[in-house]
This record gives structure tokens, C-alpha cells and sequence, in this order.
């Protein structure tokens, strides 16, 4: 058998198998993590994978799959994450799994009984030694062996008395080394001769110490210092001692659907969900009108042949969508600043008068609309000119024979022709306004504050905004509450759709 | 009567130009101011549209040159905007490139092949782009977080995570190059098939080399979509090194500094490049769209 055909007949097979190895081994080593959805996700891709790419019956899947799987790893499964965490409590008080919560107390130690030791570190070569001297005998000292610091090195490392060894020390580190390297330091435990076991306890000691908590069967940890309980509630998601204190970090549970009763019939919380809900609809809609209403005027004049320019005008109104928006959004922060915008050194100098475009929460409003129209009427003109390219001419040149003026053919031609079109362009324009998170987070980031009302809310802010707020903001990061709202915006968000969707079956049956 | 018309039609033209002229010079007013800041010494001054003394500071500032400012100190540039515009660009061409690369395959299985279940998986795509990544920004924080536990590489902070993110976007495409595909006629391949060439040969050799325009203005609208993109970059990159300019723009005019004109000289150079790249793509997407036959 000569090499290049058993290549050919088993070269396939060998990469496929060391594929499916690497693959395994990956998936193992995510696994072990703790990471256990990680590890399913990538299991069933790898496998999806493989299959299809041996199978001889997936011709299309081959093609498909990259993007499928893309798509449903980064879009869909998102959504269906963040659904489920609107039923958590998973918030920065409660970042951790259970397990890592219990493993942080069981990490936990407290001095024990025994001589504590004041410590130096000694380069030695590329590694370090450690001298301990007994803080009540001086003559007691002892010194490691080497240590490398990185995170490899053997955690348990023996120390010997320094009569022994005999070593000359390098001169000790000063103190901002040690607190530079602190962490690994805390990682280490030094065994002395006779069998203790001390660890890093301050800056400059190390002392004998013990894991504070023991693990009982039923999931709570005793301490072994003084023997109270920290019994785990499952519904809050914190350990708490037997007097129901609730001790830090928190575990994420599952709390049904306490954000979304919150949301709608909490208070102090339906009150500001409220009036931004009131204000993300009214953006959304004005944006929208202002948007395609000017947008439809200039469609109309562009189109009109006894107008000259109109190229230039066209190429001049288009700007506003050409330049990318999160500059422009920027650019209008700065022209409507209070003190040192252009804008309000004009209307200084015109009408005497500076307004507070981002204290005052009507005028920021106003603000927003106004940029937002400056950034969406042209996308409206575009739109409606090339729908208004389509009206057969021959329909104005009869309404001309009957005399009739710009107006009658606007409202009795025009408009009736292009509204049917132009209606799920209006509603997904609706849609993306709704959502339209850049241009508040960019322009005014949902400020001036609401002044009478306790949560963090603000009186520009629509509803992804405030979830982002929510989330990201410094009121504690609570990912459960703002994944709450946000599946409350994915029910709004369908709803449109679906309006959506038999608008433009509406406007396509009738061509 | 005819000269009555002629007025009252020569009046309603001049309404128009003034109308069109008064919107036209607000549209272009912000791009004139932000010229004009940009060229103007300081973050503070103002003054006419047109510059009385020019000064390049901010234009240094943006390619992170230190300047000689007006007391005569040296200042040297805190953010790092040139850093920023590689980011950006990485992220944004090698996502445009993914892009690409699957959204075209998975395209012609969509546009050539019947099998069980494309039309579930074409409604699917389409619904797919009515909700915004900004919606499961959460989520998306949360997995990041979570791989980076696993993956630092992966995680926050780490590009190959915006653009595993981003990858999410292909679902948009593959509709545009398959209503593309379907504009050539199936003839040519099956030719190529009769001649011996296999799915994957009549795809890429005869399929792909006839799709080339719509591929580059896919490739361009998602190299742009991922240069302008800010909600996921901003709650995946938090490292004032790892910011693409999206998102570190913003630090030029936030509520504690307003350094209004280094950001000018910044929004130009990397707006102006966007801005063009976009028109064309705008241009080639109607020509290659117009090109492919009867569809339009």
C-alpha cells in the first residue's frame, strides 16, 4: 500500500477523528469549569457539525449551517436568555451560581491558635523566597523554598529553619512589591517543620489559619469559630445566620414573576414604567410624523420639473442619513450645550435668551425630537420619492386638463396612492424609533432626572434605555428587573410586527 | 389667464427654492460648525464661522500628536482615538468578512435548493431582524461574562467577542443576496453541473464570480453597520484601550469635559471616510440590485 492512497482513503477519517477528540476535549474542559450550559451549547454545535459535514444526505444544511447557527446562538438564544433571567433575581447582589456562593464561604478562614510570623520576601534568582520570624522569638526563623509567584508554582510549599539552611538572603522587597503581588501571596500556605500551616494574614504576617465554615449534609455551613449556622434560603437567593441576617455575595434564584407584579403593580415602581412607556410611544410617533411628514413635502417638491436644482438639493437633504449617526447625535450634543453651544450662542445673540436644553425636561424633549427628525426625514424622502416615481404621470396630466392645483392633486393623487406602501414603513419606523437606544444614551442618556420619584428614572428616557439604566447603571445592576422590562418590550415589539406584517400583505395584494 | 398662472406658478417656485434653501442650510449647518471648531485654537472658543486664526491642535490631538496649547504648555493627548480607529477597523472588517463568507453560502442553499423546512428557516431569519440586539443586551452581557470565565479571549473586553456578537447580523443579509441569486438564471449552473462540476464547484465558480457586486455591497453595509454600531460594543468594551470609536467618542463631549474641538477634528476624520464609503454603498446597492435583471 503505497502512502498517497492511504492517505486519500483514511486521511479524512484521521482528521475527523482528531476534530471530534479536540472537540471533546473542549467541551470537558468547559465542563469542569463549572460552566455546564457552555459546554452542552458547544457539545451539540460540534456534534451538529460534524454531521453534517460527513453526512452524505445534508447538502444544503453545509451551507446553511454557519449561519444558522450564528444566528440562533447570538440572536435567538439571547432572547430566550433574557427571558429566563427576567425570572431571577441574577442582579450584582446576586451574581454568583450556588455553588460558587458556598464555595466563597467555605473559602473563608479565620485565625487559628499558634504563633504568627512577620514576613519578608527575598528575590532569589527568577523566584522568591519567604523568611519567617516567630513574632515572640526572634531566633525562631524560618525560610521557603523557592517560589516561582505565577500561578503554576505549588501552592503548599515547605519552610525550613534558617539555622539549617545556611542561605544568604538577597535584600527583602519593599513593602509596595508585596502589596503589588499580594494576591498570589494570599494564595500560598507555608509548611513549617513541625506540620503548621501558615498563611499570608496581613502585609506583614503570616499566621496559622483554618477554613472558617464545615459543610453540613443539608447544604448549610456551620463555623467552626464559633459555631453559629449560615442556612442557605433558596427563595431569596442569600445564606443567611439562624437570626434570617442575609450574608453577601447572594446566589441567583428563580423569583417567578415578582419583577413583572413589581412592574405593573408596585407603586413606586408602575409610576415611572408609566410615564416613560407615555414618552417612548410619543417619541416614537412624533419622530415619525415629523419625520415622513417632512420628509413627504420635500418628495413632492423634488419631483416637481419646474423646480431647478434639484440635484443638489437632494444630495444636500440626503446628508443627514450618510453620516453616521452616533457622530452626528454627538455633534448635536455639543451645539446644544448650555453655556458654550452654537446654538445657544445664536439664540443669545438673536433673542437674548439661553435656554437649559438638557436641565429642563420639556425642552430636552424638545431637543429630541428635533434631532431626531433632522436625522430621520431623510430616509422618509428617499422613500417616498421613489414611490412617488412610480405614480403613472398620466393621472396628473389629467387632473392638469381639469384644472386642478398642487394641493387637489396632492390629497386626491398623491397621498391615496402612496399611503398603502407607505404604511409598514412608517410602523417599522415606528419600531426602530421605540427602540431607538443610541440617540438617548448618545444625546441626553435619559437625563434631567425625575425629581419626585425615588428610582433612578429619567425624563427622556424610553423603555430600553431605562432598562440599560436598570442593568448597567449605578443602581446595583439588577439584570433580573431589566430583563423583565426588556421581555415586556419583546411582547410590544411582536405586537407592532404582527401590524406590521399584514400591513405589507395589505400593500402587496393590492399591486 | 395663462400670465396669472405663470405669476402665481413663478411665486410658488420661489417659496420652494427659499423653503428648500432655509432646510438645506440647517442640514448643513452642524458639519459647517464642526469644520470650523475644529480649526479654531481651544476647546472653549468661539467666534465666526470662519476662523480668525487657524490652529491644528485639534487635528494633532486626533492623531494623538502633542501640541503647544495657548499658555504655552505641552499637552499630550489623553484618549487614544488612533487606537480606538483600529479597533474599529478590525472588528469592522473582519466582521464584514464573516459576514460575507456565511451569508453567502447560506444564501444559495436558501435560493437553490428545496428541503424540508426553508421556508420555516427564511421566516425565521426575517422575524430574527425585528428585534434588536439592544433588547438582549443583558443576555449577551451575562454569556460573555460566563465565556470569559472559561475563555478570557472570549470575554468582556475582548474583541473576538463584539465580533462573535456581531456575527448574530448575518440573518439580515442572506435575504439581499438571496433575492441577488435569484436574479441569475439557474441555467448557467446546471450547465456547469452537466458538465460534471459539483454543488460546491457550480457555487463558487460559476455562482459567486456572477454575485460579486451584491457581495461587496453586503460586505461594505455590514464593514459600515459594525464601524457605527454602539449599544453591544458599548456594554461589551469597557477598557478605555479596547473601545471602538462608537463608543469612545462619546468620552470627547460628556457631562464632566467638553472638548468640543478635539472632538470635531475627530468626527471628521472618522466620519467623512464612513460617510463616503456609505454613499457609494448606497450607489452599488441600487446598481448591483438594478444589474441582476427583471427583480428590482
Amino acid at each position: 500500500m503505497s502512502s498517497p492512497s492511504f492517505l486519500a482513503r483514511f486521511g479524512g477519517k484521521i482528521l475527523l477523528a482528531v476534530i471530534t477528540l479536540a472537540a471533546l476535549y473542549l467541551v470537558t474542559v468547559i465542563y469542569a469549569v463549572g460552566e455546564t450550559l457552555l459546554a452542552m451549547t458547544f457539545l451539540v454545535v460540534a456534534m451538529l457539525a460534524i454531521w453534517v459535514y460527513t453526512s452524505r444526505k445534508t447538502t444544503a444544511s453545509r451551507y446553511l449551517l454557519p449561519a444558522v447557527v450564528a444566528a440562533i446562538i447570538f440572536v435567538v438564544f439571547p432572547m430566550i436568555y433574557t427571558v429566563s433571567i427576567g425570572f431571577t433575581n441574577y442582579s450584582s447582589k446576586n451574581l454568583l451560581s450556588f455553588e460558587r456562593a458556598r464555595q466563597f464561604f467555605l473559602d473563608e478562614t479565620f485565625r487559628a491558635p499558634g504563633p504568627a510570623y512577620r514576613f519578608s520576601m527575598h528575590p532569589d534568582g527568577p523566584e522568591f523566597r519567604i523568611r519567617l520570624v516567630d513574632q515572640e522569638d526572634e531566633a525562631k526563623a524560618f525560610i521557603s523554598d523557592t517560589l516561582a509567584l505565577r500561578k503554576p508554582a505549588p501552592l503548599v510549599i515547605p519552610a525550613r529553619p534558617e539555622a539549617e539552611l545556611k542561605i544568604a538572603l538577597a535584600d527583602a522587597l519593599p513593602l509596595k512589591d508585596i502589596v503589588a503581588q499580594q494576591n498570589d501571596i494570599k494564595a500560598l500556605t507555608l509548611k513549617l517543620p513541625d506540620g503548621a500551616q501558615v498563611r499570608m494574614t496581613s502585609l506583614r504576617e503570616f499566621a496559622p489559619v483554618q477554613p472558617l465554615y464545615k459543610s453540613n449534609p443539608d447544604g448549610s455551613l456551620t463555623s467552626v469559630s464559633d459555631g453559629s449556622k449560615l442556612i442557605p434560603n433558596r427563595s431569596t437567593g442569600f445564606f443567611q445566620t439562624e437570626a434570617g441576617e442575609a450574608r453577601q455575595p447572594g446566589f441567583t434564584v428563580g423569583v417567578g414573576f415578582a419583577h413583572f407584579v413589581r412592574i405593573f403593580t408596585d407603586t413606586k415602581f408602575q409610576e415611572p414604567f408609566f410615564r416613560i412607556f407615555v414618552w417612548t410611544v410619543a417619541f416614537a410617533a412624533l419622530t415619525v410624523v415629523f419625520g415622513a411628514g417632512l420628509g413627504l413635502l420635500l418628495a413632492v417638491l423634488l419631483n416637481w420639473e419646474s423646480l431647478q436644482g434639484r440635484g443638489v438639493y437632494r444630495l444636500l437633504l440626503f446628508l443627514p442619513y450618510a453620516v453616521p449617526s452616533f457622530i452626528s447625535i454627538l455633534i448635536f450634543k455639543g451645539l446644544f450645550n448650555q453655556n458654550l453651544g452654537e446654538i445657544n450662542l445664536i439664540l443669545g445673540g438673536l433673542f437674548g435668551v439661553k435656554p437649559q436644553w438638557f436641565a429642563d425636561p420639556v425642552l430636552a424633549k424638545v431637543m429630541i425630537l428635533l434631532v431626531n427628525t433632522w436625522l430621520g426625514f431623510p430616509y422618509m424622502m428617499v422613500v417616498c420619492m421613489g414611490l412617488i416615481k412610480a405614480i403613472s404621470a398620466d393621472l396628473y396630466e389629467a387632473s392638469a386638463v381639469a384644472g386642478a392645483g398642487p394641493l387637489t392633486n396632492f390629497f386626491q393623487i398623491t397621498a391615496p396612492l402612496i399611503i398603502k406602501p407607505l404604511t409598514p414603513l412608517l410602523i417599522s419606523a415606528f419600531a426602530f424609533n421605540f427602540n431607538n437606544f443610541v440617540l438617548i444614551a448618545l444625546l441626553t442618556g435619559g437625563r434631567p432626572d425625575f425629581l419626585d420619584i425615588t428610582v433612578p428614572a429619567g425624563t427622556t428616557d424610553i423603555l430600553v434605555s431605562y432598562t440599560m439604566r436598570i442593568a448597567f447603571g449605578d443602581s446595583g445592576q439588577q439584570f433580573g428587573l431589566a430583563s423583565a422590562i426588556s421581555t415586556v418590550i419583546f411582547f410590544l415589539v411582536a405586537a407592532v410586527t404582527l401590524v406590521q406584517m399584514r400591513f405589507t400583505r395589505m400593500a402587496e395584494e393590492n399591486r | 389667464m395663462p400670465m396669472v398662472q405663470k405669476r402665481s406658478q413663478k411665486l410658488r417656485v420661489a417659496c420652494a427654492h427659499v423653503f428648500l434653501i432655509v432646510l438645506c442650510a440647517i442640514v448643513i449647518f452642524p458639519f459647517l460648525v464642526v469644520i470650523s471648531v475644529s480649526l479654531r485654537p481651544g476647546n472653549f472658543a468661539t467666534g465666526s464661522l470662519i476662523p480668525d486664526t487657524i490652529s491644528f491642535e485639534h487635528w494633532r490631538y486626533a492623531f494623538g500628536l502633542p501640541y503647544q496649547s495657548a499658555n504655552g504648555q505641552l499637552v499630550t493627548p489623553e484618549l487614544p482615538v488612533l487606537r480606538w480607529m483600529w479597533n474599529s477597523l478590525k472588528i469592522a472588517l473582519l466582521s464584514g468578512a464573516i459576514t460575507v463568507m456565511f451569508s453567502t453560502t447560506g444564501a444559495y442553499a436558501l435560493a437553490r435548493m428545496r428541503f424540508k423546512g426553508r421556508n420555516h428557516v427564511l421566516t425565521g431569519l426575517m422575524l430574527m431582524q425585528m428585534f434588536p440586539a439592544v433588547l438582549a443586551l443583558v443576555a449577551i452581557y451575562a454569556i460573555f461574562d460566563r465565556i470569559g470565565g472559561v475563555f478570557p479571549a472570549f470575554g468582556i473586553d475582548s474583541h473576538w467577542a463584539v465580533l462573535l456578537a456581531y456575527s448574530g447580523g448575518i440573518a439580515m443579509h442572506i435575504w439581499t443576496i438571496k433575492g441577488y441569486y435569484e436574479t441569475i438564471p439557474y441555467e448557467i449552473e446546471e450547465a456547469a453541473k452537466v458538465d460534471g462540476a459539483s454543488p460546491l464547484q457550480a457555487f463558487l465558480m460559476v455562482l459567486l464570480p456572477m454575485a460579486l457586486p451584491i457581495l461587496a455591497v453586503v460586505f461594505l453595509l455590514s464593514f459600515i453597520g459594525a464601524l457605527i454600531e454602539y449599544p453591544v460594543a458599548s456594554v461589551l468594551l469597557t477598557k478605555q484601550d479596547q473601545l471602538t470609536l462608537a463608543v469612545g467618542t462619546k468620552l470627547f463631549v460628556s457631562e464632566f469635559k467638553f472638548q468640543w474641538g478635539d472632538f470635531a477634528a475627530v468626527a471628521i476624520l472618522s466620519g467623512l471616510p464612513i460617510t463616503v464609503m456609505f454613499v457609494l454603498a448606497q450607489k452599488w446597492m441600487v446598481a448591483g440590485l438594478t444589474a441582476g435583471g427583471s427583480k428590482g
